[in-house]
């Protein structure tokens, strides 16, 4: 059209062309802000992180799009990139962002593939300048990343593994009932933490409390945990602590449940994506939990409504992790905030930013480390009140025992440098 | 002592049988056949699969007959409209044939059930402990899969080796044409020796499925395991992929059940490193953290110093 047009009347292109130029700045500023997900969509973990995506669309489309989007029009697109937990495959789908033109990466599962990221980000913000890319954490929980490896670019928005941890060995030094303790992990940096943490605390709180098992696997591989809960039983421990997620955690619970293993089992992730359906009745005030942002009973209208939505639109999937609305909506807070969605004026908000989340609770992210704080719960997996189930199994966690955001907050060695611009 | 020994012994067994269960009918297909079906992982877990599905309108026991004749009716046509259009390109076209084959049965899956791991339950028939000793219950459920497996050998043993069928599909194996002179339908043996290895994958998935979870990444963690117990046992041999999948199965239980490790040795010879060194996550390896990697090592050392497997017949 336009070449026809272009032989017989020059004047007439010029037109157009001016024409074409001023649509194409109109279609820009409504241009939607993407967003990558990148987390395992295929393989062992797969579950864990196409929940994790549907969560962040529904989050997206919820609280934005469908009410007119951010900065005056524009919508929010979620693009998912497999990386299939591997730091390798990560590096190539981080590239791909890069050549996408997108800024922010949503990523969580895996401390092992966070830390990859954060590496690899710091590396890429140096080398091109005005094209950074900012790490927006929700879940990987190894310590490192918001203290010795702690960078500009990178922002976690749930509790790291050292501060759930002193909940978790509070609440077990406080039950007298407990005299021996048996580690389970896996052999990554985030189990490898998980055991000398444990034992660490536990001994500063409770030094009669006996560690008679310390174990790592690696991770994915196991098929059958039959062997290691054996080994749990003939231990004769009173209590489990494991941060197994995932196909590791469901294989774990399925042998717990199996072999008639009846102690507490202390857990990160022990909830959700099969996980609840599978412990069911065999489970009950046996497991539990800490995390962020209690699960039963919800606190707010708005939370409760959000859930539903949620469950309206996806029967077979659960809001898991409340963190990713929390990440989400600090992120578009800081857009409005600067008028912009450059990863450097988002980061610069973000930090010290106070937000008040769906369950009306003040959640504060530390500018020094870039690490949230808000308040923590010890949760059990029950069918006694419980409002909102996991699995559609009628089992679900009820949140029994809270630390307010004050005395979860920790010192950091992080010392971060600073970009200027 | 004893109680540890005694269960990993049990556990491995369990483990072990169930390999066995996956590997005869790998091992079968690639000494009829001269396949390496790198796809055999995945019709386990659409066993798994069908058998969950199955279980939630007519019971567990229904889905354990009918889920392996599914899985083996499929494992017949991919053969017969797949394998055989391949097998005129040669090996390496077979080959990719079921690699993408595995690709893709895990993308249907996915496609079909969701990513999320199932609830497939064990029968509440088999729902009690079968014995319990020094305080530790060992489920009847796993008792019923020593059984099956073992069935399974016993039956497969004799119908190789002493019926009619046997002789012929051995025959087929080595002489091909001189069978097909006799006038037998080569082509049929070769379908039929497909589907029923397929369709024992299915019998594994049925019943593996409520004790190893059943999510679509089942047959990836699986699928390399059985590559190293037909490889150990020797290419083509039963009793082979028989006594491999014992040995894996109790070497990776032992492993995790003993607590030694490089520290052990290391104060065994009188040697002592610093927590700082900078090889120090070698000195603080155990055995029970690389037992899933075990089988692996063995691999390599049945490659260095016997190529043709424990009872392999090839290239002599």
């Amino acid at each position: 059209m336009l070449s026809t047009f272009s032989q017989n009347a020059p004047k007439l292109r010029t037109l157009l062309l001016i024409s074409v130029i001023s649509i194409s700045s109109a279609a820009r500023a409504q241009e939607a802000v993407r967003i990558a997900f990148l987390d395992p969509l295929s393989g062992a973990f797969a579950s864990v992180g196409t929940s994790g995506l549907k969560q962040l669309q529904f989050a997206a489309d919820y609280l934005f799009n469908s009410r007119g989007g951010i900065l005056d029009g524009r919508m929010i697109e979620i693009v998912p990139l497999d990386n299939q937990n591997s730091p390798t495959q990560t590096q190539i789908q981080f590239r791909r962002a890069v050549s996408e033109g997108i800024r922010i990466i949503f990523q969580g599962n895996g401390s092992a593939v966070a830390n990859a990221l954060n590496s690899t980000i710091s590396r890429h913000n140096r080398r091109n300048p005005g094209q950074e890319m900012l790490q927006i954490n929700y879940s990987a929980v190894d310590p490192i990343l918001t203290e010795d490896n702690c960078s500009f670019w990178h922002f976690r928005f749930d509790a790291h593994e050292v501060m759930k941890l002193n909940i978790l060995t509070d609440y077990i030094a406080s039950n007298p009932d407990i005299k021996s303790v048996y580690i389970i992990g896996q052999d990554y940096s985030f189990g490898q933490i998980l055991s000398d943490t444990s034992i660490a605390l536990l001994k500063e709180k409770r030094p009669d409390i006996e560690i008679v098992g310390n174990e790592l696997h690696p991770i994915g591989q196991v098929k059958d945990f039959t062997p290691y809960v054996t080994k749990i039983v003939s231990s004769g421990a009173d209590a489990v602590i494991t941060g197994n997620w995932g196909a590791d955690m469901v294989s774990l619970a399925r042998s717990i449940i199996d072999n008639g293993l009846d102690v507490p089992v202390f857990t990160f992730y022990a909830a959700y994506d099969g996980i609840t359906a599978t412990l069911g009745a065999d489970g009950k005030n046996m497991i539990r939990l800490v995390h962020n942002e209690t699960s039963n009973p919800i606190p707010t209208e708005q939370r409760k409504e959000f859930i539903r939505a949620f469950k309206a639109a996806n029967p077979n999937n659960d809001v898991t992790q409340p963190r990713i609305t929390n990440a989400l909506s600090m992120i578009v807070a800081a857009m409005e905030e600067t008028r912009s969605t450059d990863p450097y004026d988002i980061a610069l908000a973000l930090e010290d930013m106070r937000f008040t989340t769906l369950s009306g609770e003040e959640i504060w992210m530390r500018g020094e480390d870039h690490q949230i704080f808000q308040s923590l719960h010890i949760s059990v997996h029950t069918d006694e009140g419980i409002e909102f189930d996991a699995d559609n199994s009628g089992f679900g966690l009820f949140s029994e025992y809270h630390v307010p955001t004050e005395e979860t907050i920790v010192p950091t060695s992080c010392r971060m440098s600073r970009p200027s611009r | 002592m004893l109680e540890v020994f005694i269960f990993a012994t049990l556990n491995g067994l369990v483990t072990g049988l169930l390999l066995f269960m996956l590997a005869s009918g790998l091992t079968l297909i690639f000494s009829m056949m001269g396949i390496l079906n790198f796809a055999h992982a995945s019709f386990y877990m659409l066993g798994a699969y069908f058998a969950y599905s199955i279980s939630l309108y007519f019971g567990f026991w229904t889905g354990l007959i009918f889920a392996p004749l599914i899985v083996g009716v499929l494992g017949a046509l991919v053969e017969r409209y797949g394998l055989r259009r391949v097998h005129q390109f040669g090996h390496v076209a077979e080959l990719v044939f079921t690699f993408g084959m595995a690709f893709l049965i895990e993308e249907a899956v996915q496609l079909f059930w969701g990513p999320d791991t199932k609830n497939y339950q064990s029968p509440d028939l088999l729902d009690f402990p079968l014995f319990t000793l020094f305080g530790q219950e060992f489920p009847a459920y796993r008792g019923f899969m020593i059984g099956i497996s073992v069935t399974i050998f016993i039956g497969l043993y004799y119908l190789l080796t002493r019926s009619r069928i046997g002789i012929i599909i051995q025959a087929a194996i080595t002489h091909p044409h001189t069978v097909a002179n006799l006038g037998h339908n080569v082509p049929f043996i070769f379908m039929t020796v497909f589907g029923v290895g397929t369709a024992l994958a299915g019998i594994a998935g049925v019943i593996a499925g409520p004790i190893l979870t059943t999510f679509p990444g089942m047959a990836v963690v699986l699928g390399s395991i059985v590559f190293v117990i037909v490889v150990i046992g020797g290419l083509g041999s039963l009793v082979g992929a028989f006594l491999a999948s014992l040995l894996i199965g109790l070497l990776q239980s032992y492993a995790i059940a003993s607590d030694v490790g490089v520290q052990d040795l290391l104060n065994l010879l009188g040697l002592e490193f610093d927590r700082n060194h900078p090889l120090t996550d070698l000195w603080t390896l155990t055995l029970p953290q690389i037992a899933p990697i075990l089988p692996f090592l063995l691999l390599v050392l049945v490659l260095i110093f016997r190529p043709t497997g424990l009872m392999g017949k090839r290239e002599q």
